[in-house]
C-alpha cells in the first residue's frame, strides 16, 4: 500500500482565532504559543524582530501568519526528547499575524540563537502561510553581525551570492534591546531566498 | 534522529501559481526554492504536550456554546490517524482545527459575509494524537460561503486543519472537504490541486464512525512526510 503525503491547501484569511487566538482578541480557547518566546528564566541576549510581508505589488499583506522556530543561546533546539535536561525556559517556537499592526507588522521578542552546529552560522527558521499561498514557504534568517560564520552556512553558501541579502536581517537604529528587521518580499527584484525544505 | 524527511512531493501539492485563483497571482513565489540538505533545523520541533491543556479541546459542539446551550447545525464526528509516508503512526502531533458556522459565517472579525453568527459556536479546537496516531474532533457541520474570487464564486464545505508532526518540515496546512460536494468541481481553491491527489482532501462518511443519535461520523486520514529510507543501517 502507497501513502501520498496530505496535499496542502491556504490557510485563507481567517485563521486567527484558531491558530493566534489572543493576538487578535478571542478568551475563547488559549495560546500554544505567542510572539514572546521568553520567559523570566531564558538564557541569552534578548533581541527583537519585526517586518512586513510585501506581495508582487509591494503592498504590506494583512493576513499572513508568521511561525518562528529557533534554537535556544546555547545552540540547541529544544524539543520534548531534551527538554528535561535543561534549565533554560525557553521553547523556541512562537506566532505572529500580520493583521493587529496598523503597518501590518509582525514582530518576535525572542533571544539570539547559538550556532546549532559547526557550519550552521545562528538563524531563525520562519514559515510563511496566507491567503494566496497554497503551500507554505520556508526562509531563514541571518544576522548581519556574523560575517564569517554567515560565510560558512550550509544554507547560505547554496543561495546565489546576488540574492543572499534577502536574507540578512538588518540592525535597526541602537535602543536598549537590539531590533532586527526581517522583511519578506514574495515577488519583485528582492524576492525572499525560499528553501527546499 | 531521523537523518532526513523525504522533499514536499510536488504530484500532490497545488503549485504555488494558480491562474484561477486570483490571491496567488501577487502572492506565489516567483523564483524556484533552493535545494538544501536538511539539518538540525529541520529535524526538529517543539514540544507541543507540554504546552496545550491536558484536557483537550476537540468538542467545538461545546467550546462556544453558552449555558448549556447548543450550536445549530447537523453534528459531526470527525475521526481518522495521522501516520507517515511509510504507515507509521505518528502520536503527540498536535491538530489544531478552525471553520465557519453551519451557515457559512466565520467568527473572525474580517468575515462580513451576510449569514447569522451563531452565539453558541467559536469554531475553532485543537486535539494532540495519541499513542496510536489517531485524533477525534466532535463539531458542526460548516456551511458553504461565497467569496470575492469570481463571479458567483462559492466555497465547498471545508474545514481547516493545522498538523505539526514530528518535525519543522513535517509541516502542513490543509482543508478538509465533504463528500459528493457539487461545489468542488467548481472550486479554484479544490482543483488547483493536482488531479489525481484531489481525493486525498476529502472525507469519508462512515456509518461505523457515526454516533446513534448524536452526530454523523466522517474518517479523514493525514500522512505527513517520511524519513528517507537509507540504503544500510548504521
Amino acid at each position: 500500500m502507497s501513502f501520498k503525503q496530505t496535499p496542502s491547501q491556504t490557510i485563507g484569511p481567517f485563521f486567527a482565532y484558531g491558530l493566534t487566538p489572543k493576538q487578535y482578541g478571542y478568551n475563547e480557547i488559549k495560546d500554544i504559543t505567542s510572539n514572546n518566546l521568553n520567559s523570566e528564566g531564558t538564557i541569552g541576549e534578548r533581541i527583537s524582530i519585526e517586518g512586513i510581508v510585501f506581495d508582487g505589488n509591494n503592498e504590506a499583506v494583512d493576513d499572513a501568519l508568521i511561525e518562528i522556530w529557533q534554537a535556544s543561546s546555547s545552540g540547541l533546539y529544544v524539543t520534548s526528547r531534551n527538554q528535561k535536561n535543561t534549565n533554560d525556559s525557553f521553547c523556541g517556537f512562537g506566532r505572529c499575524g500580520t493583521g493587529t499592526n496598523p503597518q501590518r507588522k509582525f514582530s518576535f521578542t525572542t533571544i539570539k540563537p547559538g550556532s546549532a552546529s559547526e557550519n550552521q552560522a545562528p538563524h531563525i527558521n520562519f514559515i510563511i502561510f496566507m491567503r494566496g499561498l497554497l503551500s507554505h514557504v520556508y526562509t531563514r534568517m541571518y544576522f548581519p553581525e556574523e560575517e564569517v560564520a554567515n560565510q560558512h552556512d550550509s544554507f547560505l553558501i547554496k543561495v546565489p551570492k546576488n540574492r543572499r541579502q534577502t536574507l540578512i536581517a538588518k540592525q535597526m537604529s541602537s535602543s536598549k534591546v537590539k531590533v532586527y528587521q526581517f522583511n519578506i518580499y514574495m515577488q519583485g527584484a528582492n524576492e525572499t531566498v525560499f528553501f527546499d525544505v | 534522529m531521523t537523518l532526513s524527511y523525504n522533499q514536499r512531493d510536488w504530484t500532490v501539492h497545488p503549485s504555488y501559481f494558480s491562474e484561477n485563483y486570483k490571491s496567488t497571482h501577487l502572492r506565489s513565489p516567483t523564483k524556484a526554492p533552493v535545494k538544501i540538505e536538511q539539518t538540525n533545523s529541520e529535524l526538529t520541533a517543539p514540544s507541543f504536550f507540554s504546552l496545550i491543556n491536558h484536557e483537550q479541546e476537540n468538542d467545538l459542539t461545546k467550546n462556544g456554546a453558552v449555558d448549556g446551550q447548543q450550536p445549530l447545525g447537523e453534528r459531526i464526528v470527525v475521526t481518522g490517524s495521522v501516520v507517515d509516508e511509510n504507515g507509521k503512526p505518528q502520536p503527540n502531533t498536535l491538530i489544531e482545527i478552525w471553520q465557519c458556522n453551519s451557515s457559512g459565517r466565520y467568527i473572525h472579525a474580517a468575515d462580513q459575509h451576510d449569514a447569522p453568527l451563531d452565539p453558541n459556536f467559536f469554531g475553532a479546537g485543537r486535539c494532540i494524537t495519541d499513542k496510536n496516531g489517531i485524533y477525534k474532533f466532535y463539531s458542526i457541520k460548516p456551511g458553504a460561503y461565497p467569496w470575492g474570487n469570481h463571479k458567483n464564486a462559492w466555497r465547498p464545505a471545508h474545514i481547516h486543519f493545522s498538523l505539526f508532526g514530528p518535525a519543522f518540515a513535517t509541516r502542513l496546512i490543509t482543508q478538509s472537504y465533504f463528500p459528493g460536494d457539487p461545489l468542488l468541481e467548481l472550486d479554484p481553491i479544490f482543483q488547483s490541486t493536482p488531479k489525481e491527489a484531489r481525493k486525498l482532501l476529502i472525507k469519508t462518511f462512515d456509518i461505523e464512525v457515526t454516533e446513534e443519535g448524536f452526530a454523523l461520523g466522517y474518517k479523514f486520514d493525514f500522512i505527513l512526510r517520511g524519513p528517507k529510507a537509507t540504503p544500510m543501517e548504521k
